[in-house]
């Protein structure tokens, strides 16, 4: 069953009680919440998700509630624990679903060393999946969200999963996350897609959720093969250009931006040079979205 | 020993993987996986399940974690040899001789408790004399004090048996640098000079030693029971346990060796609650009888004993998950003070844990 054909109280009283199941990507995860907002965000979010039965095995339990009762009415706070561990501090509460996400990433990027985990979007088009890995300010999201709503197939926007075992990309996709300009910019790219009320004042600046095409949650489990990997960089008024990079240089960059290169040791080494093997490599300068599409569009059809 | 206690999908699996393994629940794996990631103990498993060949009992999506678990211990392995290295390369400098502590010894000496164990900081233990040398050293080679706060500092120089906690500057380690195995305020003292005595080097690093096996049993039951963290508590039990099978095996007349060097050393009450909680937790065959426990008068009165055995117990086995026992956070906090109280006297100990209480460590 989806998660959007949940009544809302049914959903609510899920949370609050056994938890509510949930398969993203490769992930079950049991979630539960009694924070105000969580199951309106969860509805409009993840509504494409299907809702596991109990008796599936689950990877991760994830808590979501207020430290405490005098925490409820002053300055409310929300706690993130991973199976009973905190691993980090309470934020307030207003950002709780914010918390949901980057702590679900970071319980990714520590537990699930079955995976190469690097920080970067991955999209798919015609069975080749385009890696961007990100640093921060590089426009990678708003270029994800944006070559999803034209209808390339979300794998993720915050990590690449490539299998230790394969090299192949297995997705998982959920929300992206933009960040302060891009909520507008990509509110501005089409009627159908939905992002969600945006979360001020964060670590991270603004922060609005958009999400996911169901086409991409219905793919879920269909791995794809690494075709590029690109390292994006939006500029005003640049020349737009795909240039190549060296494999070695990528190899370096890739490294740089794994949550767990240093654990997976020459097991890491190997299945890096197999995917940098595999690829094109480039960095790419963008000056606007359409310039965006038609190179890379280009590329796919090379 | 023979209380009945509420045993776990963690400790039943512990005492008896073969037996357990095939008939095993799906519910039954998934406390299992949650109770020994929780515990710090999924490595544990990992290394387990595979040197026991149950790896066709998991359900796949467990399969996956124990691969992942796998890979961080052995990178985790890999990086503590790396640093005891680095620890000996700054220290064999200044020819400061040096004994490793716990993880770092059982790694060194390839003891079965190092097998699937996560590593945190590195213990190490230099003589008194050397601690002012040794800190200097480790300083010069890219070490730096973490308590910078004077209090601490005072704290740690005056009252404890290390130097405030050390950290290294590139590689963000932990080392504590102990100069004895419990603080000098302590009620029970063990010698020292007795302890490097029958410590042993290691071949190829002149200068570095480990305790002899049996004073590492000694130390682990001792460290059980001095130190302040007991979401830890099963993870020592473990090391305790595969240390006791692992001694017993290859030291002829272990258990009377460990009895009176525990004697000589001051250390039976440690050793008997060591014992008492590897048995009732982990079922370690321990070829001593009660009575024979007793009549080395290391056995608390019968009134400690079942106090301990309900703090103890109740800290140490988790089955929190699910179903969290009542006054756990309590229990825990008493267990805390009273690590605190065999460290120190209370005309220390309250101020002390006063001040943390106002001002607790940023």
């Amino acid at each position: 069953m989806l998660l959007s054909a949940t009544p809302h109280q049914q959903l609510s009283d899920q949370l609050a009680g056994e938890g509510v199941n949930l398969k993203i990507g490769p992930f079950h995860i049991n979630l539960t919440s009694t924070l105000p907002g969580v199951a309106d965000n969860l509805f409009h979010l993840y509504g494409a998700y299907p809702i596991q039965s109990s008796t599936e095995l689950i990877d991760f339990y994830i808590q979501l509630k207020a430290p405490s009762a005098i925490r409820r009415w002053i300055r409310p706070q929300a706690t993130f624990s991973f199976d009973g561990h905190l691993p980090f501090k309470p934020l307030p509460q207003r950002q709780s679903f914010a918390m949901f996400e980057w702590g679900l990433n970071w319980c990714v990027a520590n537990n699930a060393h079955q995976y190469l985990v690097i920080h970067s979007a991955v999209v798919e088009k015609n069975g080749k999946a385009f890696i961007f890995p990100g640093t921060p300010g590089s426009g990678k999201s708003t270029l994800c969200a944006g070559l999803v709503s034209q209808g390339w197939r979300l794998l993720s926007d915050e990590m690449a999963l490539v299998s230790i075992t394969t090299g192949l990309i297995t997705p998982i996709p959920r929300p992206i996350s933009l960040k302060n300009e891009s909520i507008e910019i990509v509110k501005s790219l089409s009627n159908e897609l939905y992002v969600g009320k945006p979360i001020h004042d964060t670590a991270k600046g603004d922060v609005a959720h958009m999400r996911p095409p169901q086409s991409s949650v219905e793919k879920n489990d269909v791995q794809a093969t690494p075709a590029a990997v690109i390292f994006p960089k939006y500029r005003k008024g640049a020349h737009t250009e795909l240039s190549t990079l060296s494999k070695g240089r990528t190899f370096l960059k890739l490294a740089e931006n794994s949550f767990n290169y240093h654990i997976l040791g020459s097991m890491g080494f190997n299945v890096l040079t197999n995917l940098v093997e595999q690829c094109q490599c480039f960095n790419f300068t963008y000056q606007n979205l359409d310039e965006a599409y038609s190179t890379l569009g280009n590329l796919i059809n090379a | 020993m023979h209380e009945p206690i509420q045993q776990n999908c963690l400790t039943r699996f512990l005492r008896n993987p073969d037996d357990e393994a095939p008939n095993f629940s799906l519910n039954e794996w998934q406390l299992l996986f949650r109770e020994s990631r929780r515990t710090n103990l999924l490595c544990r498993i990992a290394y387990l399940t595979k040197q026991k060949k149950l790896l066709g009992y998991l359900p796949e999506r467990l399969r996956e974690h124990l691969i992942s678990a796998e890979l961080l211990a052995s990178t985790n392995l890999r990086s503590v040899k790396w640093e005891v290295i680095q620890i000996y390369k700054a220290l064999s400098e200044s020819k400061i001789p040096f004994a490793l502590l716990k993880g770092a010894a059982y790694v060194m000496r390839q003891s079965e408790a190092s097998h699937g164990r996560l590593f945190g900081d590195v213990d190490i233990l230099v003589r008194k004399e050397h601690l002012k040398e040794a800190e200097r050293a480790l300083i010069k080679h890219g070490w730096f004090g973490t308590k910078i706060d004077p209090y601490d500092q005072k704290y740690y120089r005056t009252w404890m048996h290390e130097l405030p906690p050390l950290k290294n500057l590139k590689r963000q380690t932990d080392l504590d640098v102990h100069h004895t195995i419990l603080p000098p305020t302590a009620t029970i003292k063990p010698d020292i000079h007795k302890i490097w005595q029958s410590s042993e080097p290691i071949p190829g690093y002149p200068g570095m030693y480990v305790l002899s096996p049996i004073d590492m049993v000694l130390h682990s039951a001792t460290h059980l029971f001095h130190e302040g963290s007991f979401d830890q508590g099963l993870r020592d039990i473990v090391d305790l346990d595969a240390l006791l099978r692992e001694g017993s095996q290859k030291i002829p007349n272990f258990w009377q060796e460990l009895m009176a060097r525990a004697e000589l050393l001051e250390l039976s009450r440690p050793l008997y609650y060591g014992l008492r909680y590897c048995k009732l937790l982990l079922g370690t065959p321990i070829a001593l009888e009660d009575c024979e426990l007793r009549s080395y008068k290391i056995a608390p009165p019968a009134l400690t004993r079942l106090i301990m055995d309900k703090l103890l117990l109740k800290a140490m086995t988790p089955n929190y998950i699910g179903n969290k026992p009542r006054l756990l956070g309590l229990t825990q906090f008493i267990l805390f003070v009273r690590s605190h109280y065999l460290r120190m006297p209370l005309k220390l100990l309250i101020p002390h844990l006063l001040r943390k209480a106002i001002k607790p460590d940023t």
